[in-house]
């Protein structure tokens, strides 16, 4: 595939390859080694690096500020945006902003609703939506121009993702609403943590009856278990999470020492099955809080040394 | 209807503390619907600050009367001859109500009775929820007849959001995802098809984004 962007990441997709992203979320201070410290732990290891914005609705150090830390390491960010704190002159102005950082990949998002966080008398905005947002960054580097109307003077250029969960309810809208973001705009797509592999394969085997993996590329989404009791809290307390009671179970299984890795056995099983799976253009590692084992989750999957990216 | 709830006591109390001749005024329209504001609750409200007074020893008139609404002019005239006996309103109208009183009544302080929430409806005797936020532009035709400006905790025009689980809105279990709605109410249509037009952005000039508004109607003016 010919690729419009600058982006790495698009690159090694288009190449055919499996790509391979993870995600650092910023710290809940100023200082900038928090970040530069998880990213220098998974660099060799993935493709780019997403950081998110402020997740779950707790304040953190910006999102924009952390992938501009990544870009001065040489490092390929992923500039995760959600839709929840900005109206649109100021989505549109932080896109700017991170054009202008040469920042080539952004995943537009709706963001937890703010009565998650550490705000929850806050104010939300929502002035666009998510897949508004997918059509705005679209509409921004291949026409030059704003939602306003005026000409942009060195338009961004980024690979334009977004998030997908297959788990979420009503499933019979899960592939129309793929179809939907990539009508959007949307050129990769990075899919909630698959624990359940069945329901994963169901929804792709859908995509593919509507030949939605030939116009966007999936990446699976995978995160490892570090206990028994973090799989059980996944299961019941966050939304839109499918984590099967015979993973709940086989985590309960082992002793207390070695549930650590059997969540990492199980992550790179779910990678390993769905590397055969046709669709899935790679796979996104999010390794809560626990970046210093991408790498073995990476290498023990197969998917290790990354490919250069080539033109 | 707007749906509005009693103000606590406690409230309401520190409003009128410090007067001495208190008229508390009812409104006949959707706070009696919701039973916020009608006579009834006017009454319930007298008798409680009339015990509060009398503990404290404190001698205070206060006197009960409930409008027909208070969102016109016409009906708010009807105080005109007897509001001087007082040193102080409290409104149980909604909000619209408590203000078109003191615009009227310059001299005279009014304070609200209620807590104006949102315009809706009654699912049943005590449970009302809300259905619409004026938004100025209604897009309820291309979203089955249920509004996600009001219903969809993130106002998304093209949802649901990845935290909607078996009909649930992701903030709250006793909260239905309008999404969620929507989507059965075009299946039942049999429209699931309209589900993948894009909604385009929405221009939010009308509603409060664009600042204080007002509808002005020529043909209808005298
Ligand atoms: S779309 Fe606007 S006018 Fe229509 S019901 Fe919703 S908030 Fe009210
Ligand atoms: S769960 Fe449904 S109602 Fe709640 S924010 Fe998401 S789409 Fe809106």
């Amino acid at each position: 595939m010919k690729t419009k962007t600058p982006s790495k990441l698009e690159k090694i997709l288009a190449a055919g390859n499996l790509a391979v992203t993870s995600e650092c979320g910023p710290p809940r201070g100023s200082d900038p080694e928090a970040i530069t410290k998880k990213a220098g732990m998974i660099k060799d290891h993935v493709d780019a690096i997403n950081i998110t914005d402020n997740q779950t609705s707790v304040t953190r150090l910006c999102s924009l500020a952390s992938c501009i830390h990544l870009k001065l390491m040489g490092l390929e960010p992923i500039l995760q945006m959600v839709v929840r704190d900005r109206n649109r002159i100021a989505l549109q102005s932080d896109i700017l902003g991170a054009a202008s950082f040469d920042i080539h990949n952004i995943l537009c998002l709706s963001g937890d609703h703010q009565q998650f966080g550490d705000s929850s008398q806050g104010q939300n905005v929502f002035d666009i939506d998510s897949m508004q947002l997918i059509q705005t960054v679209r509409h921004m580097r291949d026409d030059g121009k704003f939602l306003g109307g005026d000409d942009i003077n060195r338009p961004p250029r980024m690979f334009v993702g977004a998030a997908a969960n297959p788990f979420a309810d009503p499933f019979e809208i899960r592939t129309p609403r793929l179809a939907k973001k990539i009508a959007a705009g949307v050129e990769f797509i990075q899919t909630q943590c698959i624990y359940n592999l069945d329901k994963f394969e169901l929804w792709m085997q859908q995509n593919r009856d509507r030949g939605l993996h030939e116009k966007a590329y999936i990446m699976a989404g995978v995160t490892p278990f570090k206990s028994a009791g973090m799989a059980k809290y996944m299961k019941n307390r966050v939304p839109g999470m499918d984590v099967p009671d015979d993973v709940v179970k086989r985590m309960a299984g082992v002793p207390k020492e070695k549930q650590a890795q059997e969540g990492i056995d199980i992550c790179v099983e779910t990678i390993q099955r769905l590397k055969e799976c046709d669709g899935v253009s790679g796979f996104h590692v999010m390794a809560i809080e626990w970046e210093e084992k991408v790498p073995e989750i990476v290498e023990r999957s197969g998917l290790y040394p990354r490919p250069e990216a080539v033109e | 209807m707007i749906v509005a709830k009693r103000k606590p006591i406690e409230e309401i109390i520190e409003e009128v503390q410090a007067y001495d001749k208190i008229l508390l005024v009812g409104c006949n329209e959707c706070v009696t619907v919701c039973e916020a504001g009608g006579k009834k609750e006017v009454a319930v409200l007298a008798s409680a600050l009339r015990m509060h007074f009398m503990n404290q020893g404190k001698e205070v008139k206060i006197d009960e009367i409930t409008l027909e609404r208070q969102c016109d002019h016409e009906y708010l005239e009807e105080l005109r001859n007897q509001i001087d006996q007082y040193d102080v309103v409290v409104s149980l109208a909604c909000g619209v109500g408590v203000q078109f009183m003191a615009e009227k009544y310059m001299n005279m302080p009014v304070m609200p009775g209620v807590d104006t929430c949102f315009m809706g409806v009654t699912e049943e005797r005590g449970v009302w929820s809300e259905r619409c936020q004026g938004c100025g532009t209604c897009m309820l035709a291309k979203t089955g007849g249920i509004c996600p400006v009001s219903r969809c905790a993130k106002r998304l025009f093209n949802g649901p959001c990845g935290g909607s689980t078996n009909g649930h809105c992701e903030i709250d279990k006793n909260v239905i995802c309008a999404w969620q709605l929507i989507i059965d109410r075009m299946k039942n249509l049999d429209k699931l098809e309209d589900y993948e037009a894009l909604v385009p952005i929405k221009d939010w000039s009308t509603e409060r984004a664009g600042g204080p508004r007002k509808v002005v109607r020529e043909d209808v003016m005298q």
